[in-house]
This record gives structure tokens, C-alpha cells and sequence, in this order.
């Protein structure tokens, strides 16, 4: 008869809010009450949501059966051949971040 | 000693009497999230203490430290509904509930006192206290949900309903009372309240418990 909440927790005004744990109630009203308790009492929080965990769709399969190093991006620098593309293609003023580039 | 400091001594012994009771719940309240958010309750009545304390002080010429830890027993000003000790879950949550209304019809009252300081703090007390409101009436709200949880909960309330109504003064009672009754949809016993100076045995020990600090470390303990 109890449930699980989810909580995420916002540090300050604009920030994301993130997974901070969870808490276990026996409704939404007594979920709220200790995730403020728990998340919020030392005002490390400035908001708070609670998800029931049956609300939570997971994924957790990616299966990479061929091993497609490529499409992973680590260990490949773009930054040189983005700026050669562009400059062929004339767009190098239009890019994103142009002109604080040094 | 004023009339003022001796209303705030009260409220201050009250807090910080029951903030030291539901703090004897840490690790062992019912489940892991109760034991964080009714310990969390028990630290906030403790501020509230502090609070009340450094007005006084301030009057009194001496310190909230002084006032809290270094008065003979007899000083202490609070209810002995505070002072109960080792009550089991079902009268803890009657003792908080009771407790927590008393308190908003108090608070309710100082809220409108001529002196801007009491005004002051009993807004900010209120504004925390609401939270502490909230736990209780959901608590009581389970509570009265069940047979069992229903017949509990009226046990205790009865065993203590005169030690609710010594929290406060004569012409607050009544406003208790119907609130009680209300919530319960039943009548209460007329009784007559366990006043305020008179202490329960357990309060010495707690005293003793509490004060191990400060006598073992007169100057001062450092942390």
C-alpha cells in the first residue's frame, strides 16, 4: 500500500531540475510532505516535482549489434573540418559563435 | 519578571520541551521518511524556541542559552503536555495534532498584539507552523480513515485532552474545544485542565538529559 515517488529537485530559478531520489508514501499528500522534509528543509531546493514511479516509462535497451564506432563522437575533433565545410560553403559568418572565434 | 517575558518563557518552554520529546523519535520513528520529516518538525520547534528565548533575553538581560539550559525546574514555564514522555506513535501524533491547534489559536492571537516584536515572531513561527498543520491533519486524516487507526487515535486524544487544554490560557479553550470536537466529530470530556507550573516526574529527567552539555562544559561547550 505504499508508493514510490520520484522527486527532482530544482536548485535555483532556471536551472534544470534533476533526480534527487525518491520517497516511499502511502499517498501523493504524504509524499509531499516528506519530499519537503527530506529535499527542501535545509532550502537547497527552490521547487520540487514528484512523479509516481508507475508514471515512469524507462527505456533501457540500445542494442549495437555492429558496433557503429562512427556514429559515437568521442575521440573525433569537429571543430577544424566544421570550419573548412562552412568556409566552403560560404556560411562561415552566419555560424553559430562567429566572430568570438580566435 | 514582566508579564511579556513570562508569556514568551511559555511558548519558549513549550517549543523547546516538545521539540526535545519529538526529536526522542529520531531513528526510531515508524518509517525512514516519517523519522526524517518528524525530526525535521522537531528541529523547527527548537528554532522556534530560540526565537522566542533571545526576545525575552534581550528583556531580561541575560541569553537565550541561559534561559533555555540554565533554570531550575520550577522556572520552567511550559505545559506538561509537552513534558510526556515515550508516548507511543498513535499518542504522538494526537499529542502533535493537539498540540499544533493549540499553538494556531495561540499564534492566531499574538499575531494581533500591540508589541511589533511578538507580532513578528509569531507570523514567522506561523508561516513554518503551517507545515507542521499539514503533517499533523494528514496524519490524523489516515488516522480516522480506519477502525483501528480511529479507535487509537480517540484513546489518545481522551488521555490527553485535559493536558491539550492547559496549553492554553482560560479564554483560548473554548476555541480549542470546538475545533477538536469538530475535527473528531465527537464531544470531548469536560475536564478540568493540567495547568502550566506544575511538572510531570519525566520532565526532571529530560532536564537532566539536556542540560549534560552545558553543566559538563560551564565556559561553554565549542563545536
Amino acid at each position: 500500500m505504499s508508493r514510490i515517488f520520484e522527486v527532482f529537485r530544482q536548485e535555483r530559478k532556471g536551472q534544470p531540475l534533476q533526480h534527487a531520489g525518491s520517497v516511499t508514501a502511502p499517498d501523493e499528500r504524504f509524499a509531499e510532505i516528506y519530499a519537503r522534509e527530506q529535499y527542501g528543509r535545509r532550502q537547497e531546493s527552490v521547487a520540487l516535482w514528484l512523479v509516481p514511479r508507475e508514471a515512469v516509462s524507462e527505456i533501457s535497451e540500445f542494442p549495437d549489434e555492429f558496433e557503429m564506432k562512427y556514429r559515437r563522437v568521442d575521440g573525433y575533433s569537429i571543430k577544424a573540418r566544421l570550419r573548412e565545410a562552412r568556409e566552403q560553403a560560404g556560411t562561415l559568418e552566419q555560424a553559430p559563435g562567429a566572430g568570438d572565434d580566435t | 519578571m514582566s508579564e511579556r517575558s513570562d508569556r514568551l518563557l511559555a511558548i519558549a518552554d513549550d517549543e523547546l520541551i516538545l521539540g526535545w520529546r519529538n526529536s526522542e523519535w529520531t531513528g526510531i520513528a515508524p518509517f525512514l521518511e516519517e523519522d526524517v520529516a518528524f525530526s525535521s518538525i522537531a528541529q523547527n520547534e527548537i528554532g522556534h524556541a530560540r526565537a522566542l528565548y533571545e526576545l525575552a533575553a534581550a528583556e531580561l538581560g541575560t541569553t537565550a542559552d541561559e534561559l533555555a539550559f540554565d533554570r531550575r525546574l520550577d522556572e520552567y514555564r511550559c505545559a506538561p503536555l509537552v513534558e510526556l514522555r515515550r508516548l507511543e506513535w498513535a499518542r504522538t501524533i494526537a499529542r502533535h495534532w493537539l498540540y499544533e491547534t493549540a499553538d494556531e489559536i495561540r499564534l492566531a492571537a499574538l499575531k494581533v498584539s500591540d508589541d511589533p516584536e511578538i507580532a513578528g515572531v509569531a507570523a514567522k513561527m506561523d508561516r513554518e507552523e503551517a507545515y507542521h498543520r499539514m503533517h499533523a491533519e494528514m496524519w490524523i486524516d489516515r488516522l480516522l480513515a480506519s477502525d483501528d487507526g480511529r479507535i487509537r487515535l480517540n484513546e489518545a486524544v481522551d488521555e490527553l485532552w485535559a493536558y491539550a487544554l492547559g496549553v492554553l490560557d482560560d479564554e483560548l479553550r473554548p476555541e480549542l474545544r470546538s475545533r477538536a470536537e469538530a475535527r473528531l466529530g465527537r464531544q470531548l470530556a469536560e475536564v478540568e485542565p493540567v495547568p502550566r507550573g506544575v511538572h510531570e516526574a519525566e520532565l526532571a529527567e529530560l532536564l537532566e538529559e539536556m542540560t549534560i552539555v552545558r553543566r559538563s562544559a560551564p565556559g561553554g561547550a565549542r563545536w
